[in-house]
């Protein structure tokens, strides 16, 4: 058999490859940087500080990479099943609709014990349920995942832009948002939870979430390598002729890994709306479903790379916001660029290294 | 020795290739003559596409020279083989069904920015070509509607285009049909007339022996022989191959035939567009006889497969297996087929009986992968299905032994076992195989064989198809012709001859 990209060690392939692709993407932010008139290794130090500096950046590092690893989770997902689901952001955000529905309907009667497990199963119902509709039109219909899912997102802003203004509006209020959660709809914030063991941390907006999105990696981890379904859904991924072969049924197969994709970006509601927010409002999951494709390349669909990318873009989130705020020069939008650079090596870019290592490997590999 | 060596186009000197723990090329220095055709025979796994890809640049080697015309050079990449004149003709197709012959020929070196320019130079290169070398294809038809021959003769007109005068070719008959294969025959024997120097790898010693002039052997790795091919023949080869004495003759008992396992009555299959696929199939497979359906391929054996093992319903008709009635309103799936006791060896080992991206281990399931012993409660239990891979391994003789190696990192006639193993380990009831043999070496024919008469003699239905005359003919016990999607003729095995079997597969006798 002749294989046109030459193998390189796992190692090599799995941690060498992508802190080369991240070096050169602050290579070239470094030059951007000094255009602009600012020292790059002070632009770094700022960042770095921003995102990791103080026990309050590292929850907002860690709250960002919360949201990431949900939606890294649900790219990755559809992905081994060789779905491009480009809907996360709407799946999220119709998940929330769900977590919304759920707690304005049920926070006076239910405990928190009762009322916040619900609360993430909405989410997960409506965010699997949102990417159901694609999928179903992809297995039975033939339209592509990629269009129809990104018609979705639109769908989906439209939709939940509606519904606040005119349905779920608390009354009186002025701008789009429900009334306030009730207290037993409340996910615990992280420092109240570590306050509860006895260790002091600065107040943030990172909360429990944090703890389902790991368990969620454990969950994909398990689903994926470890049962039938999972085997299935990667086989179908792969080669859907072999997976027509060994009797999995594509159909169904798809709706299953698509659903499944929906529901994990539900997750995005639990962080932000339970976590943080404690009401309904608009647009509290934008980005981070287009992020999460990155997020999935870079963590090469493994969960645990997964919780490694979604760690660096949380950090780059966090600290390009300190950065934007501590340097006058370095503005909101230069930090979407560097985000997008990192992106872009990570992601378009991914095997541009490949023949330097290539070149260091060939002789031992 | 001196100006033997200034002959040769290509030395290769101490060559020596591992992936990680498997030694695939140790040490190999061999001289292919210039303007000759020189044949590579080995078993599987013996390192032979290996070798040749480190020529071609694909792989790089941990030792040795590569020398063209006498000046060592390196090969970092398939573009510095091409620039040295070597070309590969890879034995899955890198076409764009899509475009024209025209358009696939000028891809990747279109000259410059004017397509137009490109493509009419490409026409008057083809023209040439196709004077001086009687290779034949029309420029512009499209891809998709060649036979698969005709393609294979694009992918070799696309490496002359490169300027190549080397040409390697990695068992490029393992898809062609008897007919086609003497086609590329001829077409070699031409080029090596105008110059050309060809490697042709290949499994079957029919054309080693009818077009070589030289035979490098290789086994585990190395270079074991070399010969001319006026000295030698089928069974001195066979038995370098493999390091023994080889049976060509299949001696097997007269069948002891059972109750009716598989039956199939007035099939058909119309696809999408109207094209009927399989047109009144009817036929019996009874528990403990092999039944072979001879064919030229792309006359509705894959298809009768695909019906048979369940992936697709038929369009009227019926069949039953095991007891199960199969008809357009009852349709059944594979896995249930496998549940009935049905295996499955399928055509196309690459695209459909294993996933190149799973370990060999995950391969080994395949189909099985919600069944005890690999699965209880749901989840999949890793060691018990490494260890029935390793099983597996042993009891076919799959090389290496390896069970964590990715299933794409075998050799085509060890991935070949390994889906052998899995699906006839089970003790099916009835038994489908497509191709059991293609591109397997001969020592594993023959085992291949001899496992398939003993799941017979162990009362398993067995419907073989192959486009190998000479397979059916040593395994059946009844032969069964399909031409254009019909059956136009059955033969009990005894009185068969090539001959009339070959006129019944060119639909002399359509019923
Ligand atoms: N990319 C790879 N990674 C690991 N092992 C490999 C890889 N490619 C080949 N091998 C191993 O190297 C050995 C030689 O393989 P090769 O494909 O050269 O055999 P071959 O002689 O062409 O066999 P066949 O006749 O079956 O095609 C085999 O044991 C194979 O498993
Ligand atoms: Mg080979």
């Amino acid at each position: 058999m002749s294989a046109l990209r030459r193998p390189l060690p796992g190692w090599v392939e799995i941690g060498l490859l992508p802190l080369a692709n991240i070096a050169l993407a602050f290579l070239v932010v470094s030059v951007i940087v000094a255009i602009i008139g600012v020292d790059p290794l002070h632009a770094l130090r700022l960042l770095v500080l921003g995102a990791l500096g103080s026990s309050e950046s590292i929850g907002y590092t860690l709250y960002y990479a919360t949201n990431f690893i949900f939606t890294g989770l649900a790219v990755a997902v559809a992905f081994h099943a060789g779905l491009f689901n480009i809907g996360g952001e709407g799946q999220a955000y119709i998940g929330g609709l769900g977590c919304g529905l759920a707690v304005l309907a049920l926070d006076r009667y239910l405990p928190g014990l009762l009322m916040i497990p619900l609360a993430i199963l909405a989410s997960a119902a409506f965010g699997a349920a949102w990417a159901a509709i694609p999928a179903w039109m992809q297995a039975w219909r033939g339209s592509h995942i990629v269009i129809t899912t990104i018609m979705f997102n639109f769908v989906a802003s439209a939709l939940m832009v509606y519904l606040m203004v005119n349905v779920l509006i608390a009354p009186g209020s002025m701008t789009p948002q429900s009334r306030g959660f009730g207290a037993s709809a409340q996910v615990p914030s992280m420092q109240a939870a570590l306050q509860w063991i006895g260790i002091a941390v600065a107040p943030s907006a990172l909360n429990l979430s944090l703890l389902l999105a790991l368990l969620s990696c454990v969950g994909v981890w398990i689903f994926l390598w470890h049962t039938p379904w999972g085997y299935g859904l990667r086989t179908m991924g792969h080669n859907p002729e072999a997976a027509l072969y060994a009797g999995t049924n594509l159909k169904r197969t798809t709706m299953l890994a698509m659903c499944l994709s929906g529901a994990l970006a539900g997750g995005v509601a639990v962080n932000e709306l339970l976590g943080v927010h404690h009401r309904l409002v608009l647009d509290f999951a934008a980005g981070y479903g287009f992020t999460g494709i990155a997020v999935a390349l870079m963590g090469r669909g493994h969960p645990l790379g997964i919780v490694l990318a979604a760690l660096l873009f949380g950090a780059l989130q966090q600290g390009g916001a300190e950065l934007a705020f501590e340097s006058p020069r370095i503005t909101r939008e230069m930090v979407v660029v560097i985000q997008g650079l990192v992106i872009l090596f990570s992601g378009a870019l991914v095997h541009l290294p490949r023949p330097w290592l290539q070149a260091l490997f060939a002789r031992r590999g | 020795m001196q100006e033997l060596t200034a002959d040769a186009a290509i030395e290769l000197r101490g060559i020596d290739k591992s992936f990680g723990s498997v030694h695939a090329v140790r040490g190999v220095s061999v001289r292919i003559e210039r303007g000759s055709i020189t044949g590579i025979v080995g078993e599987n796994g013996a390192g032979k596409s290996t070798l040749m890809s480190i020529l071609y640049g694909l792989y790089r080697a941990d030792a040795g020279e590569i020398l063209v015309d006498g000046r060592p050079v390196e090969m970092a990449s398939p573009r510095d083989a091409i620039g040295h004149g070597i070309g590969m003709v890879h034995q899955h197709f890198m076409l764009v069904d899509s475009f024209t012959v025209l358009e696939n020929l000028v891809l990747g070196a279109e000259g410059g920015a004017l397509l137009a320019r490109g493509l009419a130079a490409a026409r008057t290169e083809l023209a040439r070509l196709a004077r001086d070398y009687g290779l034949t294809v029309d420029p512009d038809a499209r891809v998709a509607d060649l036979s698969v021959g005709e393609q294979q003769r694009v992918e070799i007109l696309k490496v002359l285009l490169r300027g190549a005068r080397i040409l390697i070719l990695d068992e490029p008959s393992a898809v062609l049909t008897p007919q086609e294969t003497d086609r590329l025959l001829q077409i070699l024997r031409v080029l090596r007339d105008r110059g050309v120097t060809v490697v042709l790898i290949t499994h079957k010693l029919r054309e080693i022996l009818a077009v070589t002039e030289k035979v490098i052997v290789m086994r585990r790795g190395e270079v074991v022989a070399e010969r001319r091919t006026a000295d030698t023949n089928a069974e001195d080869l066979a038995e370098l191959m493999v390091g023994r004495k080889v049976r060509f003759d299949l001696d097997k008992a007269p069948a002891r035939k059972g109750e009716t396992l598989l039956a199939a009555r007035h099939l058909s299959l119309v696809d999408g567009r109207g094209v009927r696929l399989l047109d009144d199939i009817s036929l019996e497979v009874k528990a403990g006889e092999i039944v072979g359906i001879a064919g030229v391929s792309g006359n509705g054996q894959t298809e009768l497969l695909q019906v048979l093992s369940g992936i697709r319903p038929p369009s009227g008709g019926e069949f039953e297996a095991c007891g199960r009635k199969v008809d357009a309103t009852h349709p059944v799936d594979p896995a249930e087929m496998r549940d009935l006791g049905v295996a499955h060896v399928p055509e196309d080992r690459l695209r459909q009986g294993l996933v190149p991206a799973f370990l060999a281990s995950e391969t080994s399931i395949l189909g099985y992968q919600d069944r005890e012993p690999f699965c209880h409660n749901y989840i999949l239990d890793g060691p018990a299905v490494g260890k029935y891979c390793a099983d597996l391994m042993e009891r076919f003789d799959v090389r290496p032994r390896t069970p964590g190696l990715l299933s794409s990192s075998f050799s085509g006639g060890n991935q070949q076992k390994l889906i052998l193993a899995r699906e006839m380990a089970r003790d099916p009831k009835v038994l489908l195989v497509g191709q059991p043999t293609r591109g397997v070496d001969i020592g594993a024919i023959e085992f291949i064989r001899r496992e398939l008469v003993r799941s017979r003699d162990a009362g398993c239905a067995v419907l073989v198809v192959s486009v190998e005359l000479e397979e059916i003919l040593s395994l059946a016990d009844r032969i069964l012709v399909m031409f254009a999607g019909r059956i136009v003729g059955e033969v009990a095995a005894g009185q068969a001859d090539e001959r009339t079997l070959g006129l019944m597969m060119a639909g002399a006798r359509a019923a």
